[in-house]
């Protein structure tokens, strides 16, 4: 599972108000490069919700790869931003597209319901009596 | 319209070969009543007894993609997605088939069965793609964060006609149990489909004859989607359909005072010849 999924997850456990954001606990991570596309970035960046993306990095012990408060778009998709080593839209593809947590787990943050992430397939099934 | 060439491809709706190999993949020919039809495109690499293989209604579903391979890479979807992804045969072929776009393309794949998602993760692996994958019913933690984002929704539903009860039955038999005309499950679909299709987006679903495509296709439409058959396949067992929906501004209760079952709304089906012809 990537940070992008992790930003479009919610727990719809009973009891649940938004179920959202998961808190992420990862036990393990790697990373896997793959083209940037700033088309791609720039068309998502209005969905994700970037706080809850920030709290994914720092729950992955990333504190410095994203900055509390969103960068303005000029400075993301500046000219030749892309090409730049550790610009604000490098940062924010690596960590959308590149971080792939392999275990751990989605803690509901209404009701601590624990979803596991196991070979990293989050499993977000209910029981009957938590619908 | 939405659809680049529903009129010509509507016109010969019986099969849709998709000619030549795609490039690179092994191919797997299958005979059935005595004709070669398009099967596999990719070897499957990764397998498990609660899983569901890849059997016709795979391969029509993927031959349907194949058959709109040139619409779907003018669209360039940003994010493609599939519900009940079994062992990952079709997410996989689709991010094969798009992998020459450049425009960065995800994948998301659900299943409600375990063994499935991570055959599903497997099979995408082995074939040097990705798409993330997810236990869950349909599409439920997403719909609400994915709401209207999805540019591909691709469904092989369970769609067999089936007591209700086998629904709800641990392993292999729920893969394609569908309860009543095999239509609970594929109820319970579209409408959470709905909410995570983009306002471009497209669904490819798999249904039979059973099934009553044409109330399935008349359900849609009265919530503005306008829809197509991409391929029609008759099995020795089932009359297999892959229906194609897209919205459409002049489709829907809000378009027409008339009844939508009157002869007007159908007419306007590009398919309604070959409905009658079919069955
Ligand atoms: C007919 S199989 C298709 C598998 C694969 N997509 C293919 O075409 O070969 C249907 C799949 O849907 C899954 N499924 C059934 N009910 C589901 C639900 N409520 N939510 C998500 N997946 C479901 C089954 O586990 C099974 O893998």
């Amino acid at each position: 599972m990537r940070l992008l999924t992790h930003n479009m997850l919610a727990s719809n456990v009973r009891g649940a108000t938004t179920g959202y954001p998961l808190k992420l606990e990862a036990a393990k991570w790697v990373t896997k490069e793959v083209d940037l596309n700033a088309d791609f970035i720039r068309g998502l960046l209005p969905k994700i919700d970037w706080r809850a993306l920030v709290a994914a990095t720092r729950a992955l012990g990333l504190p410095e790869l994203l900055p509390e408060e969103q960068p303005p778009e000029e400075e993301i998709f500046a000219e030749g931003a892309a090409d730049v080593e550790g610009s604000a839209i490098r940062r924010i593809h690596h960590a959308l597209l590149e971080i792939h947590v392999q275990e751990g787990s989605l803690v509901c943050p209404d009701t601590s319901r624990c979803f596991p992430i196991d070979k990293g397939i989050p499993n977000m099934m209910l029981h009957e009596d938590e619908v | 319209m939405a659809d680049g060439d529903g009129a010509a491809a509507s016109g010969k709706l019986t099969e849709h070969s998709a000619s030549g190999a795609e490039k690179g993949l092994p191919r797997r020919g299958k005979s059935l009543s005595g004709r070669t039809l398009n099967t596999a495109q990719i070897p499957l690499v990764a397998s498990h007894p609660e899983v569901y293989e890849p059997c016709d209604d795979s391969f029509a579903l993927v031959d349907a993609l194949l058959s709109d391979k040139a619409q779907l890479l003018t669209l360039q979807p940003r994010l493609c997605m599939e519900v009940g992804c079994g062992s990952g045969y079709v997410i996989t072929s689709l991010a094969i088939m798009l992998r020459q776009l450049a425009s960065g393309t995800q994948y998301l794949a659900t299943d409600i069965n375990k063994h499935a998602a991570e055959t599903t993760q497997a099979t995408l692996e082995a074939h040097g793609v990705h798409a993330d994958v997810i236990v869950t019913d349909i599409v439920s933690g997403l719909e609400k964060h994915l709401a209207g984002m999805v540019d591909v929704v691709v469904i092989n539903p369970p769609y067999v006609p089936t007591p209700e009860e086998e629904i709800r039955c641990k392993g292999i038999a729920s893969s394609w149990a569908g309860g009543l005309n095999g239509r609970q499950v594929i109820d319970r679909i579209l409408p959470a489909v709905r909410e995570i299709l983009s306002e471009r987006g497209w669904l490819y679903m798999v249904a039979l004859e059973d099934n009553d495509p044409l109330d399935i296709c008349h359900l849609m439409s009265e919530m503005g989607y306008a829809s197509r058959v991409v391929l029609k396949r008759c099995t020795e067992e089932e009359s297999l359909f892959v229906l194609k929906f897209w919205r459409d501004p002049h489709t829907g209760t809000s378009a027409s005072p008339k009844s939508p079952k009157s002869e007007s709304w159908f007419s306007q089906l590009p398919f309604k010849s070959l409905w009658h012809k079919g069955s």
